[in-house]
C-alpha cells in the first residue's frame, strides 16, 4: 500500500470514529431532553444541605454540591492512599513468607491468600465493619487516657481520630488487596532463575540480604506491572465504602443524585474523578518502572 | 477492511435511527394492558408496607396498592412482577422504563414531582407519615436536644437525610450523621451501638422495632421532624397512566367513605343495578356515566379493585391494624369524617 493510500485510509477511519462519537452524544442529548433531563451543571453551585461525618477540609451543609463532591474525592483519596501503603507492606511480607524456606510461614501465608481470595470483598468489608469494629466494646482493651482510646466509635490515637467506617474500609481493602499483591510478588520472585539463588548462597550471602539485594531488584520489572493493576483495582474497589457508611465520592454522589435527580451528570463527574485518580496512579507507577529499568542498565 | 468500514457506517446509521424511533406518544397504560402484567417497584424490606414473605410472596400496604392498580388496569390483581428497589435506584427505574410505576414508601415533594426536578408525578397519598428518632430506653435521651454532639444513623439519598440536617441546624445543634445506603444497615449500625439514635419515618421505625429482640427497650421520641406523605409515583410525562393511578387510589378511599367492602361489593352492585335513583353509587361502580373509559380503564374498574383488595380501611387494617404484625395507630390516616386527612374528590 502506498503512503498516500495509507494516509487516506487513516484519515477516513478518523472521520468515521469521530462521527460515530458525535452521533452517540447527539443521540444521548436528544433522548435526555425528551425525558426532561437535558445536560445542566448549574446545580453544582447550589447548597448541598446535607452534613458529612468526615471532612478533611472545613465543610458545612450550606456549602455547594461541588464542594461536597470535592470533600468526597479527598475522603476517597485518603482511604485509597493509606490502604495502598498498608496493602503493599502486608502483601510484600506475605509474598516473601510464601516463597521463603520456612514451611510453616509458607503454609500460613498460602492459607491467608486462599481465604482472602475466595471470598467477596463486599462480604469482607461488612465483616470488618459490623463484626470487627462495631463489635468493639469500650472496656475490651487497655485504654491509655488521652493517648489511645478504642471503642466502636473508632480509634483515637494521640489527638488523631479514625472513625470505625474509615478503619473498616482501610482494613478490608488492604487485606483483600494484600493477598493479590502477595501473589504478584511471588510470581516476580519465581521469575528469577534458580541459578541466582544458588549463586548468592554459594557466595555466603545471608538469605535476607540475598533476597533484598540480589533477587528483588531482578524481580521488580516483573512485579511493577502486576502491582499497578492491583493498585487500580484497589482505587476502584474503594467505592464499596457506601456499604460501611464511609462518605467517599461515590456515597456523596449517591445522595446528590437522589436530591437533584441529575444521574447522568453525576456519573460523568464520578467517571472523570476516577479517571484522574487512576491516571495519577498509572503514571506514577510508570515513572517508578522506568527508574528501575534505568538503574538496571547502569549496574 | 471494506467490510469493517461498511459495518461501521451501518452501525452509525442504526444509531442515528435510534434517536428518531421510540418517539411515539403511546402511554405506558397501553403497554401494561398488552403485556398483561404490571411491573411494580417496591421496597421489599419494610414489614407492613412491602415485605418479602418466606413463601416468596410480597405483602403489605404498598403491595396492595400495586394489586389495586393491576386489578384496575389488567383485571387481575395477581399479574404483577415486583421489583425490589433501593432508595437511590427508584427514580431512575421509572425514568428508564424499567418499572411501570413505583409503590415504595416514597415521600411526595415538590422537587420530585416537578419537570425541572426528578420529573415524576404522584398519585394521591396512601400513608401520611412523619420522620422520627428512635433511641435506647437506657440512654436516657428524651428529646432532640439530648442528641447534641451524638452520632445518628441515617439512610443516605433520602429526604430523611435532609430533614435531620434541617432539624439540627435550625436548633444550632452539632451532630454526626453516619450514612448507610440501606435501612437494614441503619438498623444494624444502631443496634451495634455505632449511633445513639436512628432516624427514619416513624412507620419504618415501628416496623423495624417489631423485629428487634427486645422491642420494649427502644423508644420513639415525640419529636416529629417532618411531614412524610408517602405516595405512589410514575413518569411525569405520562398523563394517562397518572390519571388512572390517581383515581384508583381515590376509589379505595371513596369505597371506605361509602362503606363498600370486599365482602359486600356484589350486594352493592346488585342494589345499584336495581335502583336507578342511586345515581352517585351507579356512577362509582361504573353502571352509569362511563367514568372508567375517560381514564383509560374499563367502566367497572372500581368493582375489580374492591373485590380484590377491599377498600382503603380494609387494606390498612390488614397490614397495619391492631392485630397485624406492625401495629401503627391510624391517627391522621383516618378518613376526614373521623378526624383524619383522607378524602376522595367526587366520582362525577
Amino acid at each position: 500500500m502506498k503512503i498516500n493510500q495509507k494516509l487516506f485510509l487513516q484519515f477516513g477511519i478518523c472521520i468515521i470514529f469521530f462521527g460515530l462519537i458525535g452521533i452517540l452524544i447527539n443521540n444521548l442529548t436528544i433522548n435526555l431532553i425528551r425525558t426532561g433531563l437535558g445536560f445542566n451543571f448549574s446545580w453544582l453551585f447550589k447548597p448541598a444541605s446535607f452534613a458529612l461525618a468526615e471532612h478533611p477540609l472545613p465543610y458545612t451543609s450550606s456549602d455547594s454540591y461541588a464542594w461536597a463532591l470535592f470533600i468526597g474525592w479527598l475522603n476517597s483519596l485518603k482511604v485509597i492512599v493509606s490502604s495502598l501503603i498498608l496493602a503493599t507492606f502486608l502483601g510484600t511480607l506475605i509474598g516473601f513468607a510464601r516463597t521463603g524456606t520456612n514451611s510453616l510461614l509458607g503454609l500460613i501465608s498460602a492459607g491467608y491468600i486462599t481465604i482472602i481470595r475466595q471470598t467477596p470483598l463486599l462480604l469482607q468489608l461488612m465483616f470488618w465493619y459490623f463484626v470487627g469494629f462495631l463489635g468493639l466494646k469500650d472496656n475490651m482493651f487497655i485504654q491509655i487516657k488521652n493517648i489511645l482510646n478504642i471503642s466502636n466509635q473508632g480509634i483515637e490515637f494521640s489527638g488523631l481520630t479514625f472513625s470505625s467506617e474509615f478503619l473498616a474500609l482501610l482494613f478490608g481493602l488492604s487485606i483483600f488487596t494484600s493477598a493479590y499483591i502477595a501473589e504478584v510478588i511471588r510470581g516476580g520472585i519465581l521469575s528469577v532463575s534458580r541459578g541466582q539463588w544458588e549463586a548468592f548462597r554459594s557466595l555466603g550471602i545471608s538469605e535476607r540480604k540475598g533476597l533484598t539485594l540480589i533477587i528483588l531488584p531482578q524481580a521488580l520489572p516483573a512485579i511493577i506491572p502486576g502491582l499497578t493493576s492491583q493498585y487500580l483495582n484497589l482505587a476502584k474497589n474503594s467505592t464499596l465504602a457506601i456499604a460501611v457508611g464511609y462518605s467517599d465520592i461515590y456515597a456523596i454522589n449517591d445522595t446528590i443524585i437522589n436530591q437533584t435527580g441529575r444521574a447522568i451528570e453525576c456519573f460523568i463527574i464520578l467517571l472523570i474523578s476516577f479517571l484522574l485518580l487512576n491516571l495519577l496512579i498509572t503514571n506514577t507507577m510508570e515513572i517508578i518502572n522506568r527508574l528501575i529499568l534505568k538503574s538496571r542498565e547502569y549496574s | 477492511m471494506r467490510r469493517f468500514v461498511s459495518g461501521i457506517v451501518g452501525l452509525a446509521a442504526l444509531l442515528a435511527g435510534c434517536a428518531t424511533t421510540n418517539q411515539d406518544n403511546s402511554s405506558r397504560l397501553d403497554l401494561i394492558k398488552n403485556r398483561s402484567e404490571l411491573i411494580c417497584g417496591v421496597s421489599g424490606k419494610i414489614p407492613g408496607f412491602s415485605f418479602l414473605k418466606s413463601d416468596g410472596s410480597y405483602q403489605g400496604l404498598d403491595v396492595d396498592i400495586c394489586k389495586a392498580f393491576a386489578a384496575a388496569i389488567i383485571g387481575d390483581s395477581e399479574k404483577i412482577q415486583y421489583r425490589p428497589l433501593t432508595a437511590a435506584e427508584r427514580f431512575t427505574a421509572i425514568k428508564t422504563g424499567e418499572i411501570d410505576l413505583l409503590s415504595r414508601n416514597t415521600t411526595f415533594t415538590l422537587s420530585r414531582d416537578s419537570s425541572g426536578g426528578n420529573g415524576l408525578t404522584f398519585a394521591p397519598v396512601v400513608f401520611h407519615d412523619g420522620q422520627g428518632l428512635m433511641v435506647k430506653k437506657e440512654s436516657g435521651i428524651k428529646s432532640l436536644k439530648d442528641l447534641a454532639n451524638k452520632s445518628i444513623c441515617v439512610g443516605s439519598g433520602t429526604t430523611t437525610e435532609q430533614n435531620i440536617n434541617d432539624a439540627f441546624e435550625s436548633s444550632s445543634l452539632p451532630y454526626t450523621p453516619i450514612k448507610y445506603q440501606d435501612l437494614n444497615q441503619v438498623v444494624a449500625g444502631y443496634l451495634q451501638g455505632r449511633c445513639s439514635a436512628m432516624t427514619s419515618d416513624r412507620s419504618q421505625l415501628a416496623a423495624a422495632r417489631s423485629g428487634f429482640k427486645n422491642p420494649k427497650e427502644h423508644i420513639i421520641l415525640d419529636d416529629v421532624l417532618s411531614k412524610e406523605p408517602l405516595a405512589p409515583a410514575s413518569d411525569g410525562q405520562d398523563q394517562k397512566l397518572a390519571d388512572a393511578m390517581r383515581w384508583v387510589v381515590f376509589s379505595l378511599i371513596s369505597a371506605e367513605e361509602q362503606g363498600i367492602t370486599k365482602s359486600n361489593i356484589d350486594e352493592k352492585v346488585q342494589i345499584a343495578k336495581n335502583n336507578p335513583q342511586l345515581k352517585p353509587l351507579r356512577r362509582f361502580l361504573g353502571i352509569d356515566g362511563g367514568l372508567g373509559e375517560k381514564i383509560g380503564l374499563s367502566n367497572d374498574f372500581v368493582i375489580k379493585v374492591i373485590s380484590s383488595t377491599g377498600n382503603y380501611g380494609e387494606i390498612y387494617e390488614r397490614h397495619l391494624g391492631k392485630n397485624s404484625e406492625v401495629p401503627i395507630p391510624r391517627g391522621q390516616n383516618e378518613l376526614y369524617k373521623k378526624g383524619g386527612v383522607h378524602i376522595s374528590p367526587p366520582f362525577n
